[in-house]
């Protein structure tokens, strides 16, 4: 058996009151994609920051090619070989396609001025690219491209450092699935030229389509491996939870309940020609399907206040809702738990208590001076209800895992008691736990009559919690499907329209 | 107390202790009266420019305020003969709406806070030495408005009058910030505007509201100030002001980046500066060096905050 091309042994790291990795072994060989699992803090990204250069380990040993190997910086590990595509791009979306391959090993033309070489820039970042089968020009800049075509140049830029150890953090968490296709078949050309990839992902589903092998973390250790002919969904759901994951059950269709919410050919920003007009029911979950770019999001927004609605009427149990800002949708009870977690939905540098109240503080306040103990009890209410995991509701919520960062969100808007509820992507990057829990919670709140609209990307998500799917393209409104009629197949065939 | 108010008392104390073994007049109660005095008229006006710097903004134009206002108050009480407390009123409200201009800029337009502010202390300045004909201006000998004079050069129980006017303000300021809907809502504005506009804060209101309170409390501290000097030449009163404000602000904790700072800690920020001009007074250092000193000192703090600071945070997880 040949040397493999990286061997992590007995990696332990200990952060103030957490041991994040607990002897953690892993190995990689040239020429396979290995999944790394696990639920969020489960230990996955320490391990890869460790391998990145970013953190050090206390104690344990990385060896590349057999030799033991000391990473002082992420430079070092890039010397090594090692790249790694961060689930956060970390590009410069200013800067050109070109600009962003040979961020900070610019090529120059020598001289006192040391000038760019922008020709050799582009002309390597061409074939840098076309070694992955991308056509690009190079002199876009990096913003005006889609999320996966951005990721894909950081896949270029990677391999152009000479990586020979690919990692790849929730590389699909933002694709659409046919953006999430191509990726996969890029991943598997690189692998059969060598490469080693270590792929992060909570879908399990491409886990299973991708990986040769899954490595589970449970707890920072090692929960278990799966070869190939071994690797299924089950098997990985119980080693990384550690016990049997029970099936969804199967719901009757629901009953149709009167409207609740009604959005009357509503237009917005990114797509004026286009108007939109749904319907939400009492006691439903409306899904809302289609590819990244489809204009969800913007829907979204334009319902919640925060976005542009160039026209179209919002109706709450048939009476217009005067939307102008996030804060009269709020007051009228209509609240968006938004994609962006980090940029939108909490306030990262802030505890958990001030995130939580931060909508409706007014309400914890007498005379406009906050009442402490009433606001700590209210949001340890919450967050015990919502079992938001942290030390204390005064830790910053930039400290929390994303589950329990979305569950802040949650927590904020619940504490509203809202009326209309929109969820852009729930469950985007949120461990498998936080998943079922948000699904439950999405229900419950239909359950008590809350009108939920939830955007979802992830196929599995949409036919399952959803009693009918409207999908969209290029800002209109494709089709909807009733339970009976919701597959996979078909939201996509109408997303593509 | 957050960890770092107890940082810059500390090191407060220990400058104090420092220049008090130097000189022992240091700790005279004429000297320690002049610096309270000072450390009252500076942090009045130090207290606004930190709340604006909460919401990661910068007012630049506190101190051509104070001249303009400086000037305008000599002028109504002296050569216009407004009653005292209809020039007060018109100066406070006149800081208040300068102040209310810049947050509009800033918030409706969306200029960036430090293009408007600096456009201030330009006009502002301009407009002082013009409606002065740049001759000083000051309240003679004060009649008719000694009560005006002694809230900045009075003093109750041996405390300058401006201190306890600090004081005051500060206690207020306090509440707002560390215990109001209004303070909550300025962190969160000034740690992730777009957060709390989705979480349905007025961010608009709540960032013009701070220059709206920068602007007003320059205008009083350009009353206790014009008192205090009784001589206002309008090319240099006030001078540099703004940038005391910005360093008491930073030193006493503030983040420039937003969502960072306490009322205690401008305060003792402010404090930190006067003592720092007092040692060099005391010292015989030659007050060419004035800022000098000043300079090094809190570039020393900041560098040793970082290196400590840095130790004592850890990695990060």
């Amino acid at each position: 058996m040949p040397v493999p091309i990286l061997q992590m042994s007995a990696i332990s790291k200990r952060f103030p009151g957490v041991v994040a990795l607990d002897r953690v072994d892993f190995d990689l060989s040239a020429g396979e994609i290995a999944a790394l699992v696990g639920e969020n803090g489960a230990g996955k990204s320490t391990l890869m920051k460790v391998l990145a250069g970013i953190h050090r380990a206390d104690s344990g040993e990385v060896r590349i090619d057999g030799a033991t190997v000391e990473m002082h910086g992420p430079v070092d590990a890039a010397r090594l070989g090692i790249g790694v595509i961060h689930q956060e791009r970390e590009l410069i979306e200013t800067l050109d396609v070109a600009g962003n391959v040979f961020l900070g090993r610019e090529p120059t033309r020598g001289g006192p001025l040391r000038l760019l070489d922008r020709r050799r820039m582009h002309a390597d970042t061409t074939r840098a690219l076309a070694r992955i089968g991308v056509v690009l020009r190079t002199s876009t800049p990096l913003g005006d491209l889609s999320a996966a075509q951005q990721q894909l140049v950081a896949i270029a830029r990677a391999l152009s450092l000479n990586a020979r150890i690919l990692i790849l953090d929730e590389p699909t968490a933002t694709l659409p699935s046919s953006d999430a296709a191509r990726l996969f078949d890029v991943l598997r050309d690189l692998r059969s030229s060598g490469t080693a990839i270590v792929y992060i992902s909570h879908r399990l589903k491409e886990v299973e389509r991708l990986a040769d092998r899954a490595v589970v973390l449970r707890d920072g250790r090692n929960a278990g491996m799966l070869r190939r002919d071994a690797l299924s969904r089950d098997r990985l759901v119980q080693l990384m939870v550690g016990r049997a994951f029970e099936p969804p059950s199967i719901r009757p269709e629901a009953p149709a309940g009167p409207v609740v919410l009604q959005i009357e050919r509503v237009r917005t920003g990114r797509y004026p020609d286009a108007d939109v007009s749904l319907a939400v029911h009492r006691g439903e979950v409306l899904g809302i399907a289609g590819l990244i770019g489809s204009g969800r999001t913007e829907l979204a927004e334009a319902i919640c206040g925060v976005g542009v609605r160039l026209s179209g009427r919002i109706l709450l149990e048939g009476r217009p809702l005067p939307i102008g800002s996030a804060r009269d949708a709020i007051r009228h009870g209509v609240c968006l738990v938004p994609e962006d977690r980090r940029r939108c939905g909490v306030v990262a540098g802030m505890s958990i208590r001030e995130n939580v109240t931060l909508p409706a503080l007014a309400s914890y306040a007498r005379a406009g001076l906050v009442a402490r103990a009433y606001e700590a009890a209210a949001v340890r209410r919450i967050t015990t209800a919502l079992a938001v995991k942290a030390a204390s509701i005064e830790t910053p919520v930039a400290a929390l895992s994303g589950g329990n960062q979305q569950r802040v969100v949650l927590g904020k808007w619940l504490a509203l008691r809202p009326r209309v509820i929109v969820f852009d992507e729930p469950t985007q990057g949120v461990d498998v736990r936080a998943k079922v829990e948000i699904h439950r919670l999405m229900r419950g709140l239909a359950d008590q009559g809350t009108a939920v609209v939830m955007i979802s990307s992830d196929l599995e998500e949409i036919v399952a919690e959803s009693d009918r799917v409207a999908v969209m393209h290029d800002g209109r409104v494709t089709g909807i499907l009733s339970r009976a009629d919701c597959t996979p197949d078909a939201v996509m065939r109408l997303a593509v329209a | 107390m957050t960890r770092k108010d107890v940082t810059v008392l500390l090191l407060l104390a220990a400058l104090c202790a420092v220049v008090a073994t130097a000189s022992p007049q240091f700790l005279s109660v004429t000297n320690l009266q002049n610096i309270a005095r000072l450390v009252g008229m500076y942090g009045i006006f130090s207290i606004g420019v930190g709340i604006v710097i909460i919401t990661g903004g910068i007012d630049l134009s506190v101190g051509s305020i104070c001249a303009l206002l400086g000037v305008l108050l000599s002028m109504m009480l002296v050569e216009w003969e407004w009653p005292a407390a209809l020039a007060l009123a018109s100066v406070v409200a006149l800081g208040a709406a300068l102040g209310a201009a810049h947050g509009l800029l800033i918030t409706r337009l969306r200029l960036q806070p430090f293009i408007v502010t600096l456009c201030g202390l330009l006009l502002y300045r301009g407009a002082a030495r013009y409606i002065a004909r740049d001759s000083t201006k000051g309240f003679g000998t004060g009649e008719g408005f000694e009560w005006l004079r002694a809230a900045a050069s009075g003093s109750v129980g041996g405390v300058p009058m401006p201190f306890v006017i600090m004081c005051a303000i500060g206690a207020i300021a306090w509440l707002l910030v560390h215990r109001s809907v209004y303070g909550r809502h300025l962190f969160a504005v000034g740690h992730n505007e777009v957060a709390a506009r989705y979480s349905g804060v007025r961010t608009g209101g709540v960032v013009a509201g701070a220059y709206v309170i920068s602007g007003t409390l320059a205008a009083v501290s350009a009353i206790i100030i014009a008192f205090y000097t009784n001589s206002i030449s309008p090319a240099s009163h006030g001078n540099f002001y703004e940038l005391y404000a910005i360093a008491a602000a930073v030193v006493g904790g503030c983040s420039l980046r937003g969502g960072e700072g306490t009322i205690l800690g401008i305060v003792l920020g402010a404090a930190l500066l006067q003592v720092l001009r007092n040692l060099v007074n005391l010292l015989d250092i030659p007050g060419s060096l004035d800022f000098a000193v000043m300079g090094a000192v809190i570039l020393i703090g900041a560098i040793a905050d970082h290196v400590f600071g840095r130790a004592r945070r850890g990695p990060s997880g």
